[in-house]
């Protein structure tokens, strides 16, 4: 079974970043980027059926900057195959991601492809759906759980109201969320070998234009500052004194 | 320019009469029904849609799941979760777990729009045309679900929310008391990502970045550090309540009133003194 799992470079989830004075863009100066971890719950996903069966083969796919060559080489340090890079200084949105990554899997012709449901930087949830439906393939989005079948795949994914169980038919594409696995600490033997597991780079394969442009980055106006109050009495008077309660 | 709202809850019609005036006069709506998969609503959709300049959803796991899918299929521009409109082809969302607010303009016709109502006018017209999806085979087969909605209100739509952290220990501590003090208020119950990993609250009621997003009217917080991914999906409440024993907790910062106890005692005195 062949994996194709894409995964984004973003601004470190944990650091925290505001817009640049002219709204023009993010002020990442010293920020650290990492794997989207969505992204990373998917790797490990994919390693992880690779360790149940030796068969799979896991390939995965960056597109952006020459700088993404550290995700990939992360990607592969937890125990992808082989890594391939679009490198591009483009504009992106979903839909430009879609149309790049649909070109790589009918090259590729994975049975699955297994990425993040969203991104942490842009936040969109989107683009797993987009491919899938310009694949034609079913999709599972949200999975907490996934299972191998004869010819399938058998996936818990988180509802609006609970789970749901669905059985899919290879090939197929999942989206993770966050409980479907806690991905592993990347030991230096890892790291190592990483380095020497094969990259390819190329180029852009669609001229496909975004459908969407940021005009403008701002910060969100702040709440009101609020007051501490000493007992859960005065709590109650101050509620009422609100109207919410 | 003519507007469609994909409705997946009765009550979406009502919640979305808002956001779908701001985009225009005229606004019809097709209901999927609920065992429909993401697969043959997105194509059933296709069809229905293919006279509208704006496909809209109130924003939800199911919305996206299947609009992002129509997106796909029809080529169209997408926003997701915008909570502000400057025109009909520029809209507010909020991107990296709420810490920056986008204008996004989108460059296509059709739009697909998932939206928070919370950021929008209250509406009060009704739709022109209301249709049924004709939805076709899915590739993909249920083969079970588990629906976990009790009796208490829903929490996207809760006036008021009761939410708490792993502090709460275990699953019949944290239905004690969080559900104890939201069935006083008849509110709902939400929880932290760190709870519902750790298994004491269902997967559901994760209120954040990544899980619910809410504004309700009341959101009072036991036990909650405050981290940035939790508060993406708070910040829109009204009125914020934080009960945490530790005073130098983030929540401190954002909430309305803010008291410095152990949950343990200060969520069951609230509860018997309201």
């Amino acid at each position: 079974m062949k994996i194709l799992v894409p995964v984004k470079r973003v601004i470190d989830p944990y650091a925290k970043v505001k817009p640049l004075a002219d709204g023009s863009g993010l002020d990442v100066a010293g920020v650290k980027f990492d794997i989207n971890p969505f992204d990373e719950i998917a790797v490990e996903e994919a390693v992880r059926m690779k360790e149940a069966d030796p068969g799979v083969h896991i390939t995965v796919v960056s597109i952006g900057a020459s700088e993404c060559e550290e995700q990939l080489r992360k990607a592969l340090a937890i125990g992808a195959d082989e890594a391939v890079l679009i490198e591009t200084d483009d504009t992106l949105d979903s839909f430009v991601v879609a149309n790049e990554l649909e070109f790589v899997v009918r090259q590729l012709n994975p049975d699955l492809v297994l990425m993040g449901k969203q991104a942490t930087d842009d936040d969109c949830n989107q683009a797993g759906q987009m491919l899938a439906a310009r694949l034609g393939w079913p999709q599972a989005t949200f999975a907490c759980k996934v299972e191998r079948g004869v010819g399938n795949l058998r996936v818990t994914r988180e509802t609006d109201t609970g789970e749901e169980i669905l059985e899919l038919p290879l090939p197929c594409l999942v989206t993770t969320d966050l409980r479907l696995n806690e991905p592993r600490y990347i030991a230096l033997p890892g790291i190592i070998k990483a380095r020497s597991k094969p990259l390819t780079k190329q180029q852009r394969a669609t001229q496909v234009l975004p459908k969407t442009r940021v005009v403008r980055l701002v910060s969100p106006p702040p709440r009101p500052a609020g007051r501490m109050v000493g007992s859960v009495d005065e709590l109650v008077v101050a509620l009422k004194e609100r109207g919410a309660l | 320019m003519k507007t469609i709202l994909i409705a997946f809850d009765q009550s979406d019609t009502t919640i979305g009469a808002g956001f779908c005036e701001a985009l225009g006069q005229v606004w019809d709506v097709v209901e999927i029904p609920v065992d429909v998969l993401s697969d043959s609503a997105a194509t059933g959709l296709v069809g229905a849609c293919s006279d509208y300049s704006h496909i809209v959803a109130v924003s939800s796991m199911r919305s996206k799941d299947i609009l992002a899918r129509l997106a796909g299929l029809m080529e169209a521009a997408m926003v997701s979760d915008a909570v502000g409109l400057e025109s009909p082809t520029v809209f507010t969302r909020p991107i990296i777990a709420g810490t920056v607010l986008a204008t996004v303009e989108t460059l296509s016709t059709p739009v697909i729009v998932t939206f928070r109502p919370s950021g929008f006018a209250v509406g009060s017209t009704s739709p022109g045309q209301v249709l049924k999806l004709v939805a076709s085979d899915s590739a993909a087969k249920r083969l079970g679900a588990e629906v976990r909605s009790g009796s208490r209100p829903d929490l996207t739509q809760a006036k008021r929310i009761v939410s708490g952290g792993r502090p709460l220990k275990d699953v019949a501590t944290f239905e004690q008391i969080i559900g104890g003090l939201a069935d006083k208020l008849g509110g709902a119950v939400g929880a932290t990502r760190a709870a519902v990993d750790s298994g004491i609250a269902p997967n559901e009621l994760q209120v954040g970045q990544t899980g619910k997003i809410v504004a309700p009217d009341l959101y009072i917080a036991a036990g909650i550090s405050g981290s940035t991914q939790h508060m993406a999906g708070i910040k829109d409440s009204k009125c914020i309540v934080a009960i945490n024993k530790d005073p130098d907790a983030p929540i401190f910062e954002v909430a309305d009133f803010g008291l410095v106890a152990d949950l343990f005692d200060a969520v069951p005195e609230l509860a018997s003194k309201i």
